[in-house]
């Protein structure tokens, strides 16, 4: 059995412990907020951006002349994945769930004879996909300088996808990013982005007719890239939420065990307090019968 | 009440504007600038770097805008921009920060005519400003 002394150590160790995880959550919870607003703030432009951007591909007849952006390269053959994690661990299964769904994507796109190219945000995903798939891997991009989600970042994202596929080097983009539900919640998404998937909307009645200038192509053009860099910017700032929920609900979790574990360890300790006492007592009191 | 319509202005990080009393709105569209009145047909169209001027009764704000879309449809018009400013809350060093960073992007020898456009009309509105 351990030592009294070494039982009072590993006490004091596991509350050191605990008053860090507290600290972190109480960190996490005042973070938290604070991503959740920007995420609810960034809603009104990426929902009117996918508005106008229905309008606008409803209103266009001639398909085979759309935007590449929109209506793909008409290939399926290399796919490209942008993970989203996060840079900072500690955060429960925020990360493993976004790797988790990825890989099972990739491993769909390689069983199928696809070319597989990898691009990660965030350094925690690299970390994670790098034994496994490190040949796939084209880049690898994180923002640790900047403290808060910021639009200029998604856009260099962004501008960066772009540019690569209009080298031709990728024909479908996807995105994998935590979708923030609530604190308990954060349900890892996959979202494509090029070639841009309309949802089919039954009524065709709410076809507004616009007045476009200059001409409904020319605007796509210009409207397309800036939709990703967007959508690329709604998934960071989901993601940021999640993650900060995400490590508030488990060190949430390792503050209540480690208290747990510190009620046990009391428990064991005054016990062998107890014993060592008793056993004392015992040989005093034999000592003195046998005078 | 009869003549004005709403006004929403957002940018990636949040809802920058909105209104619901705006007589007129000059937008700096892509092909010269354009005056909306209540009740003008559904449009869309981009803009270029310029002066967004927003009158409501007898005041006039003006915000500096670097790039975005318009959209009007029954009297609601959105703008949706990627950098916009006040320009009572514009500062002389960021001014000259955004006229170097065009610059720059001037110096670039394979930019496209588009963005060359875009990049000189930036410096003149900024130079204007300044």
């Amino acid at each position: 059995m351990a030592s009294l002394d070494d039982l009072k150590k590993r006490i004091t160790s596991v509350k050191s412990t605990q008053k860090i995880t507290k600290a972190m959550k109480m960190v996490a919870a005042a973070k938290l907020r604070k991503a959740q607003e920007s995420a609810e703030k960034g809603r009104p432009y990426s929902d009117k951006m996918h508005n106008i951007i229905l309008n606008l591909s409803k209103n266009i007849n001639d398909k085979e002349n759309a935007p590449k952006l929109l209506a793909g390269s008409g290939k399926d053959n290399v796919h490209l994945c942008v993970v989203m994690t996060s840079d900072r661990g500690l955060c429960g299964g925020f990360n493993s769930n976004i790797t988790k769904k990825a890989k099972s994507y990739f491993k769909k796109i390689l069983d199928s004879g696809k070319e597989l190219k990898i691009v990660t945000v965030g350094s925690k995903g690299f970390d994670q996909l790098k034994r496994a798939y490190k040949e796939h891997i084209i880049e690898n991009i994180s923002f640790k300088e900047s403290k808060n989600v910021n639009y200029f970042d998604a856009d260099k994202v962004g501008k960066m996808i772009i540019e690569k596929f209009e080298k031709g080097e990728f024909d479908v983009c996807t995105i994998f990013f935590n979708k923030f539900k609530n604190v308990i919640t954060q349900i890892p998404q996959e979202q494509q982005i090029i070639p841009l998937k309309s949802e089919k909307s039954d009524d065709k009645n709410d076809v507004m007719n616009y007045e476009f200038e200059p001409e409904e192509d020319e605007i796509l053009n210009n409207l397309l890239p800036k939709n990703i860099s967007t959508q690329i910017f709604k998934a960071m700032l989901e993601n940021s939420a999640s993650e900060q929920g995400s490590r508030m609900s488990a060190m949430d979790n390792a503050t209540r065990n480690a208290g747990e574990m510190v009620e046990k360890l009391t428990i064991e300790y005054n016990r062998s307090r107890q014993a060592a006492i008793t056993k004392e007592l015992i040989e005093i009191i034999s000592g003195a019968e046998s005078l | 009440m009869s003549d004005s319509f709403n006004l929403e202005i957002v940018n990636p990080e949040k809802l920058f504007l909105s209104l619901d009393n705006v007589s007129e709105v000059v937008v700096p569209a892509f092909e010269g600038d354009m005056g909306i009145l209540k009740d003008h047909i559904s449009i869309i169209s981009f803009l270029k770097p310029g002066i967004v001027k927003v009158f409501t009764g007898n005041e006039v704000k003006e915000l500096y805008v670097e790039d975005g879309i318009i959209e009007f449809s029954e009297n609601s018009l959105s703008i949706l921009t990627s950098r916009i400013i006040d320009i009572k809350e514009i500062k002389k060093d960021d001014l000259s920060s955004m006229i170097n960073e065009a610059n720059e992007a001037l110096k670039d020898e394979n930019l496209d005519d588009q963005k060359r456009f875009i990049a000189n009309q930036k410096i003149d509105v900024l130079n204007r400003l300044n």
